[in-house]
């Protein structure tokens, strides 16, 4: 290196996406938990296709395979993936699901740092919008892994075997007859739990253990996850003070489908998001908002992926209109010379 | 004396690497065999040579006059003869020659003589004067000429008596490995801050700030000491320990951190009630008041890959490799850095000379400084706005640098880039963030001089234009008039009827003969103004 500066302050992208990948690992470590191995099948199904892909796209680029493969991005971009698709989905669903997250969203915009849509969002989109029904097919409980081995790779006999997610149950009840309520839905049916869903609560509280050491690594700033909770939970919370019978409480929305995997690791894609202070706030909880209208009076088990494609295409003027102000053009330093 | 002190935004702590290079007190090279003395070696016009090869100089003897008033003189850092006036390899990354006043020393080390100055009873501008003739400037590496900054200025807006709020003086030193404002200010705090009172009353400074980062306790407490003994006089004057973290020691961090006042890019400091001068630059002036002494030497800190770290008082003109020798360099050293590892250059050549900017000499290898890991694309995590000290965005301009569209990175303040070095330093893509800026403010100071100089052509031409037309007519009208006076002669009465249409036809004529005279001409030059 001929100009300074000359030391470097040991950090790398793959440093930055392993300690993501590693903050992901108490959610996946619930998830088995509560609903058995089969996740770990879609998340090796999904890294499998994301690094082939990766290495086939940077091949064919001319680009340096090994660099690129070995950053770690695509590993996050397929754990993401396999944590937001159903994991008894079969095998094909997520393997494409990936590759047009890798090949499409991603390296036809340039690859790494260049995408303006959330790889994995995009891919959990085309998804659910061409495969409505496979994808809102989820376990009901852990079931044995030969089973979940049959539905990934074989034969899908469903029957007891899954059912819609506690959001999706929640909805369908709700739309289906007007005279339900929403502690009438909660209170009964077999996938609901505490705070959220039966399960899915606790890999929600994953989550949230690995996204609060991502703060406290500094790899992610609290701008995100609190704006997009707090648009989430404010617009949850005054619908349910205004009808709780109509209205699932914050706490629900906070504790179930992806709120808190999107909080600290979907919202806080820093390529797709915004970059600025006052940008993240609106950013985030812009993508609160949408979630909590699209979960609300939308056709779909879960709103996140669809808000955050929406923002993502708002992020080039959020940033453009929140540029934080430069050193001594801050206006409490306008007109007051010498005063501090 | 608890003072509340300020942050800044951003910043980064990388190893300081400080604590071998203080070891020993600061040494005294012998002279060596050859002085090679740049005449530019500050901020402004190259001063003029005014000495020839084969003249003998004595130990301070003016060899450059100052280049109008942004400007400071370049003196003989000792006695000697002149060996040749030529241009020679200067002490920067580009490895361009600049004119240099070779002096082979004769040992004697025989001064001029030097008296002090009269300073109180002499006018300020005077005082500037002197300064500037004494060669002084800013010796924390920017080496602006300091007499440009000791005027008050109009605008010490906040001030009740006219003068200066604050006088910070700038102990810093926040880059990695160098020590030699530390050493300096352990060794000679009471010449520092009794130039720091010199230059609070020419300023007419209400108070006198001295910010010294807290990992130099040694300096601090001998700051503190000096400070004691000034006693009554030393009223206005205060030690500050500031946090450490670079770029602390940047002139807008100190004052912002001392003061809490932002002053913006562009503008003058004064103007919103303040002023910084480094520790070395305001002995440096003590030196020309007190003594009459120009500036001809500076201490030095030799660090990096060298078997003993320290700081050497070092002339002027000095062969880098001849200070370093004394060290003891490393085998495998690969080059040499002048500054510190954030913002030094490495340099073309190990003869470089050490000018008034050399506050280091770091000794590189592989091994100290391994080169980067490639480079990858940005991610856009951000870090590197959260450590800019200037609130910028770096990845922003590094985008429209890239994409050389140097419209946009100058909307996003290109310019109030101090390249400090710290986003690069934080990059995790590693990307060179600043040769990206450095890249950018070049190209756009480039083609702002193809403009004006465009512009420049332009006019000239325009010019040529214009005086062709007027000579076009002037000759026309001389033809014209020489025609009727030759009608006159053969005897046509100019009164006489018909004449007048004779007469205009014969200018008319002419007018024709000339301008097709004038077009068939083959175009002139340029140079034709």
């Amino acid at each position: 290196m001929n100009n300074s500066p000359f030391v470097l302050q040991p950090a790398s992208v793959r440093s930055v996406m392993v300690r993501v990948l590693a903050a992901l690992l108490p959610g996946v470590a619930a998830y088995v938990h509560f609903f058995g191995a089969s996740i770990l099948i879609q998340l090796g199904l999904a890294s499998a296709t994301a690094l082939g892909t990766e290495a086939l796209v940077l091949f064919l680029r001319r680009k340096p395979v090994w660099l690129f493969v070995s950053d770690g991005s695509a590993l996050v971009t397929a754990w993401l993936i396999a944590l937001t698709f159903p994991p008894i989905g079969p095998w094909w669903l997520i393997v494409v699901g990936t590759a047009f997250a890798i090949v499409i969203v991603k390296h036809l915009y340039g690859g790494l740092g260049q995408n303006p849509f959330n790889p994995a969002m995009a891919a959990f989109c085309l998804m659910i919008v061409a495969y409505p029904l496979l994808m809102s097919q989820w376990p009901a409980g852990a079931a044995d892994f030969a089973t979940q081995m049959r539905l990934i790779f074989g034969n899908r006999e469903l029957d007891g075997l899954t059912m819609a997610t506690p959001l999706d149950a929640l909805r369908t009840a709700l739309h289906g007859n007007a005279r339900t309520t929403v502690e009438a839905v909660t209170g009964s049916g077999p996938v609901f739990g505490y705070l959220g869903g039966k399960g899915w609560e606790w890999i929600a509280l994953g989550y949230l253990a690995g996204g609060l050491w991502l703060l406290q690594q500094r790899l992610i700033t609290w701008h995100l996850p609190t704006a997009f909770l707090a648009g989430l939970g404010l617009c949850a919370g005054l619908a349910h003070l205004a009808n709780p019978g109509l209205y699932a409480s914050p706490l629900f929305h906070l504790f179930s489908g992806g709120t808190l995997l999107g909080a600290f690791f979907i919202v806080t894609d820093p390529v797709s998001g915004a970059t600025t202070p006052r940008g993240k706030l609106i950013f985030g909880a812009a993508i609160g908002l949408l979630t909590w209208v699209i979960r609300t009076f939308g056709a779909y088990p879960d709103g996140i992926a669809f808000a955050v494609m929406l923002m993502n295409i708002g992020v080039p003027l959020i940033d453009m209109y929140t540029q934080p102000p430069v050193f001594g053009h801050k206006i409490r330093n306008k007109g007051k010379g010498g005063h501090p | 004396m608890l003072r509340r002190l300020f942050a800044f935004n951003g910043g980064v702590k990388p190893p300081t690497h400080k604590s071998s290079s203080t070891r020993a007190a600061i040494a005294t090279l012998p002279l060596p065999p050859e002085l090679v003395i740049p005449l530019h070696q500050s901020i402004g016009g190259t001063p003029r040579p005014l000495v020839r090869a084969g003249q003998h100089v004595l130990k301070g003897q003016l060899i450059g006059a100052a280049d109008g008033n942004i400007s400071a003189a370049i003196h003989a850092s000792t006695s000697g003869r002149v060996v040749a006036v030529e241009a020679r390899v200067m002490a920067h990354a580009s490895g361009l020659s600049t004119l240099c006043v070779v002096i082979a020393p004769d040992g004697e080390d025989a001064w001029v003589e030097c008296r002090p100055v009269p300073w109180r009873s002499l006018p300020g501008d005077q005082v500037r004067d002197l300064l500037r003739d004494a060669g002084i400037v800013g010796l924390g590496g920017a080496v602006f000429p300091s007499h440009l900054k000791l005027k008050p200025g109009p605008g010490s807006r906040g001030s009740s008596k006219g003068g200066l709020r604050h006088l910070v003086i700038n102990g810093a030193e926040c880059e990695p490995f160098i020590t030699c404002d530390d050493m300096q200010m352990r060794e000679q705090a009471n010449a520092i801050l009794a130039g720091a009172t010199i230059m609070g009353e020419l300023l007419g400074a209400e108070e006198i700030l001295v910010g010294i980062e807290d990992n130099k306790p040694e300096a601090v407490a001998a700051m503190q000491a000096a400070s004691g003994r000034l006693g009554e006089r030393g009223g206005r004057i205060q030690i500050v320990a500031v946090p450490t973290r670079y770029p602390a020691g940047g002139a807008k961090q100190l004052i912002r951190v001392l003061t809490g006042i932002e002053v913006p890019h562009g503008e003058r400091s004064t103007d919103y009630g303040v002023q910084c001068f480094n520790t070395g630059t305001v002995f440096a002036i003590h030196e020309a008041l007190e003594k009459g002494r120009p500036l001809l030497s500076r201490i030095v800190t030799v660090a990096g890959n060298v078997e003993r770290p320290g700081n050497y008082e070092v002339l002027f003109g000095t062969p880098m490799d001849y200070v370093v020798a004394r060290a003891g360099p490393k085998p495998d050293t690969d080059r040499f850095i002048m500054g510190g590892p954030m913002m030094g250059y490495a340099m073309p050549s190990r003869q470089v000379p050490v000018v008034k900017a050399t506050n280091c000499i770091l000794v590189g290898s592989p091994a100290l400084f391994p080169p980067p890991a490639p480079e990858m694309p940005c991610i856009r995590c951000g870090e590197c706005a959260k450590a800019c000290p200037a609130d910028l965005q770096p990845f922003e301009m590094y985008w429209h640098s890239r994409a050389k569209s140097f419209g946009k990175a100058q909307e996003y303040h290109l310019f109030d880039c101090i390249e400090c070095g710290c986003c690069t330093y934080v990059c995790p893509s590693h990307i060179p963030l600043v040769d990206y800026f450095r890249f950018a403010k070049s190209e756009i100071w480039a083609r702002e001089r193809e403009k004006d100089s465009a512009d420049a052509a332009r006019d000239r031409y325009e010019f040529r234009q214009h005086r062709e037309e007027r000579e076009k007519e002037e000759r026309a009208a001389r033809l014209a008039a020489k025609a009727a006076a030759t009608k006159a002669r053969i005897g046509i009465d100019p009164s006489a009827g018909g004449a007048d249409t004779d007469d205009q036809a014969l200018i008319a004529a002419a007018i024709r003969r000339t301008q097709s005279a004038t077009t068939d001409l083959p175009p002139a030059g340029e140079s034709g103004t």
